[in-house]
């Protein structure tokens, strides 16, 4: 028996359970994929909102603010990089000014600091490529961008280090109400627990409505992204939106917090929970949009693409805490923008539910500090020197764009919650997220992979069960 | 550590680079190679076909870079493994401008090489399915065809068994039959431009010897497979490379390999402030392979993609020669530079300039056409002024091509302003 089982290890389910990891509670994490952050919260703006898009007196307002004004702090203990570069609301028409107005005294009721409307001179000064077509903007200084792989990633190791269990590749398939809780059925056993937390993103409403009569519905909604070189991450410093449609925030053009630039997201209702293909539509949407905002975008800059699912539920916001009917069932449902930047505010939020619910004493022993991977890109050369003399293999460079060397690697593989996969140590070290895009050092990683993990290079994979880059060796099959 | 020329690269623009300036006479000379041995891609194109031209004989890969190495071991010519450049910087002092070339590697940590000059042989990387914006999912089973090359061919691994490769590049051609032979089932060849990008001779030993069909004017349009890949969908695109609506047609395979472009790696140069050649995505060099920065030469693929490794070689050596030359003081300075341009369908030429004063006997200028021509002519003017023609009868963008410059010619021209370099067509005939 367990106090609470937390279905999902995205951002939200980290954060929960990293906050309940400070009491005296048995926690087990399910995830059904085989890393942690492996859903929305790998494919999103990576933005920390300001928190002016929300309608006051919402959850996601609340929680925005709370949690903008959290991050910081929380990125010195965790050791992730969060960088506080300001953001802006475009505004392309004199007759949008009301609207953009409306955003304004919106942000300031929601408690936004230091919100206000620039005029094209300001905006042109504070970004010289802006578009010739903004008229004003709305300016928000605490806007931010994080990494949502570093953030999700801290959060897992935190709560991990602290005595939350993880289990990954673990799917549940039913919850059951029982006289003491619940009883979660996975595809790898049972648990039972006093308590659930469902993150479960995208698929929420599914055990949701497993256990309450109340029912909710997550509609995915897709968005896509297209992400540019290095090169030219720096055509704008802020966090570029255009005012909202009833689709969200419009499509954004930011620095990412590694120096990139990140175009995107589209908005677009779709059936399969699965569904993060890009499509040609989606992408020439994107870069049709974003021309928008800025001059002379760099379309040959491109490197990646992608596109992410946002768990939107119907009714518009979020859905936390306990149905009427099922109570120590609490949800975390509908996290959709502007999630990540709450993920701190919310888990504080849910574990003070829990409390209130089964309450605990706090641990003594709690560590609310991780240090991060050592970053050889980022350090100076005083630093380099002193990582090598701690460690030769931090001179090794396993991806070349990147500048990663094998010891961050081993150190991806070696940490709690260690990378297993391709894409987890390209999420905890950048490896293969440079503009070769792997194809350099992926056979290298994959290398390392396996002799530190003890398996045959054939039995690694980019992420989830059936994700194996080698089918077998040369000449399989052929007759003599 | 003090060196008077270090060569970035240990590919066969980097060996063949050091062996011509230490034969110069450059004893103070050191490679830096960030792979664990010496001969860069080399050591994974086992196929044969190479040094045809430099040794009149066919040659695999790793037979070609041994010749190569072989000559480095003989003239003792220091290099260093596993060793990666992390910055390079210059130093003007009152006596001389040095380049600071910071590197590390295992062994010996992180240290900074002061040098009198530095040869460019970092090669190229391939382009990515990102860069090519390819929609669909983002399964395991999407392979450039060097990294495919990499595990078949060193690893003695298969990244797939039923393979679509889009983009009938060199690199493309040769894994399609690499993978046939290997066992794999190659299903097709897409390539977006309605001509090759690749050498004939790969098209008929690679595809049409193997039966494996090659779609001109065709693309992949959607990568379908969550975990792996399952399937792609290719359709026919029209002469704007737009994908024509209702010519798409799903291909089951469980690998896609994409051969569609190299691109020099020029990271360093561009953090050093070397002026770009944005057709190329090399240094713009003169006719020493010199960039704009004094004693920082180029060669190979970083400077341009090249077509055959013996053309790297040739031209490796000469940027040794004119290194070696630069240190020992007998490269006389920059006086007149000619531009030499890349007109009506000639897309670039390297070098871009000549001074006559500096240049050698014989300039070979190399360049690449945009497109297919039959029955052209490749033209060379001084001033505007036809100088030469040379009837091709194919002039293909898969191919490089080169002029030969005299000295002797130049010389005579009175004024001379600019040599432009032109692809020129065969009037048609108005009657029969």
């Amino acid at each position: 028996m367990v106090d609470v089982v937390v279905i999902g290890a995205g951002v939200t389910g980290c954060a929960v359970a990293r906050e309940l990891a400070r009491y005296e509670y048995k926690v087990t994490v399910l995830e059904r994929a085989s890393d942690v952050c492996e859903g929305t919260s790998k494919a999103n703006s990576g933005i920390v909102h300001a928190g002016y898009d929300a309608h006051p007196g919402t959850l996601k307002a609340k929680l925005n603010v709370e949690g903008n004004r959290m991050m910081e702090t929380l990125s010195k203990e965790l050791d992730f990089p969060f960088k506080r570069n300001g953001s802006l609301v475009l505004c392309f028409d004199e007759k949008d000014r009301p609207r953009l107005q409306k955003l304004y005294e919106q942000g300031v009721e929601n408690g936004v600091k230091e919100l206000r409307i620039v005029e094209r001179e300001e905006l042109k000064l504070l970004e010289p490529n802006i578009s010739d077509d903004a008229v004003a903007a709305l300016y928000a200084p605490t806007g931010g961008i994080v990494c949502p792989f570093g953030l999700t990633i801290a959060l897992a190791e935190n709560a991990a280090v602290n005595g939350v269990d993880f289990r990954l590749n673990t799917e549940v398939l039913e919850i059951e109400k029982t006289e003491s809780g619940y009883r979660v059925i996975t595809n790898d056993g049972t648990l039972e627990s006093r308590m659930v937390v469902n993150a479960a993103g995208v698929y929420a409403d599914r055990f949701h409505n497993m256990v309450s009569g109340e029912k909710i519905h997550i509609i995915p909604r897709k968005g896509e992204y297209c992400l540019m070189d290095k090169k030219v991450g720096g055509l704008v410093s802020h966090t570029v939106f255009q005012l909202p449609t009833v689709y969200g925030k419009g499509v954004l053009v930011t620095p990412t917090v590694h120096g990139n630039l990140l175009i995107g997201p589209t908005a677009v209702d779709v059936e399969d929970h699965e569904a993060v293909n890009t499509t040609g539509e989606g992408l020439a949407d994107v870069l049709k949009r974003a021309a928008l905002s800025v001059q002379n975008l760099p379309t040959g800059q491109i490197i990646t693409s992608f596109a992410g699912l946002r768990a939107h539920e119907e009714k518009g916001d979020f859905v936390i805490g306990q149905p009427e009917d099922a109570p120590g069932f609490f949800d975390t449902a509908g996290i959709e923008s502007p999630g990540l930047t709450c993920a701190p505010a919310l888990g504080k939020y849910v574990a003070e539910q829990v409390l209130e619910y089964y309450p605990a004493k706090k641990k003594t022993d709690f560590i609310n500090t991780r240090k991060g991977i050592p970053n050889m890109a980022l350090a100076d050369g005083e630093e380099r020197a002193r990582l090598i003399a701690e460690n030769p293999l931090y001179a090794n460079v396993v991806c070349r764009c990147e500048l990663v060397t094998e010891g961050e690697i081993m150190d991806a593989i070696h940490r709690p919650l260690g990378a297993t996969t391709l894409d987890g140590v390209k999420r905890r070290t950048r490896a293969g997220m440079g503009r070769c895009q792997a194809g350099f050092c992926s056979p290298k990683t994959v290398e390392i992979l396996a002799g530190e993990l003890g398996r045959d290079m054939a039995e690694i994979r980019k992420n989830d069960p059936g994700s194996e880059f080698l089918t077998g060796y040369d000449k399989d099959g052929i007759e003599e | 550590m003090k060196k008077d020329l270090v060569i970035i690269g240990g590919g066969p623009a980097g060996l063949a680079a050091a062996v011509a300036a230490k034969e110069a006479g450059v004893d103070d000379l050191l490679i830096l190679e960030r792979d664990a041995r010496l001969g860069g891609i080399l050591n994974q194109c086992i196929h044969n076909g190479f040094g045809l031209h430099t040794f009149k004989e066919e040659l695999t890969g790793p037979e070609y870079a041994g010749r190569y190495i072989d000559k480095v071991l003989a003239l003792k010519i220091p290099y260093k493994l596993n060793t990666m450049v992390v910055d390079l910087t210059e130093q003007q002092t009152v006596k001389e401008n040095r380049k600071l070339v910071t590197v590390m590697n295992r062994e010996e940590g992180l240290y900074t090489i002061e040098a009198r000059a530095v040869i460019l042989a970092m090669g190229c990387r391939e382009r990515s399915r990102g860069a090519l914006n390819i929609p669909g999912y983002r399964p395991a089973g999407i392979y450039s065809a060097g990294t495919a090359q990499r595990y078949v061919n060193m690893e003695g691994r298969m990244p797939g068994r039923e393979v679509v490769i889009l983009g009938s590049g060199d690199i493309g051609l040769i894994m399609a039959r690499r993978m046939t032979l290997e066992g794999a089932k190659v299903k097709l060849v897409a390539e977006l431009m309605p001509y090759s990008g690749g050498l004939k001779r790969n098209i008929v030993q690679c595809l049409d010897d193997f039966g494996i069909p090659l779609k001109l004017s065709h693309t992949v349009v959607d990568i379908k497979g969550k975990e792996r890949v399952e399937a792609v969908v290719i359709a026919q695109v029209d002469e704007h490379s737009k994908p024509i609506h209702g010519t798409e047609e799903e291909i089951k395979c469980d690998t896609l390999l994409l051969s569609c472009g190299l691109i020099p790696e020029n990271e360093l140069s561009e953090g050093l402030g070397v002026e770009m050649n944005p057709v190329t995505k090399g240094p713009k060099v003169n006719e020493s392979l010199e960039t704009d920065r004094k004693g920082v030469f180029a060669c190979g693929n970083v400077l341009h993609v090249h077509d055959l490794v013996d053309y790297v070689s040739e031209e490796a050596a000469q940027a040794g020669k004119r290194a070696a030359a630069y240190l020992q003081g007998s490269l006389p300075e920059v006086k007149r530079e000619i531009p030499i341009k890349a007109v009506n369908g000639v897309r670039y030429t390297v070098p871009v300039s000549l001074d006559v004063e500096r240049m050698e006997d014989i300039q070979v200028v190399r360049f690449r056409v945009g497109n297919v021509y039959r029955d052209a002519a490749i033209e060379v003017s001084f001033n505007g002024n036809v100088v030469s023609s040379r009837k091709k009868k194919v002039l293909a963008p898969g191919e490089m091509e080169q002029i030969v410059l005299k000295k002797i010619d130049l010389e005579q021209i009175e004024d001379l302003r600019d040599i432009t370099v032109a692809v020129r067509q065969k009037e048609e005939k108005i009657h029969g």
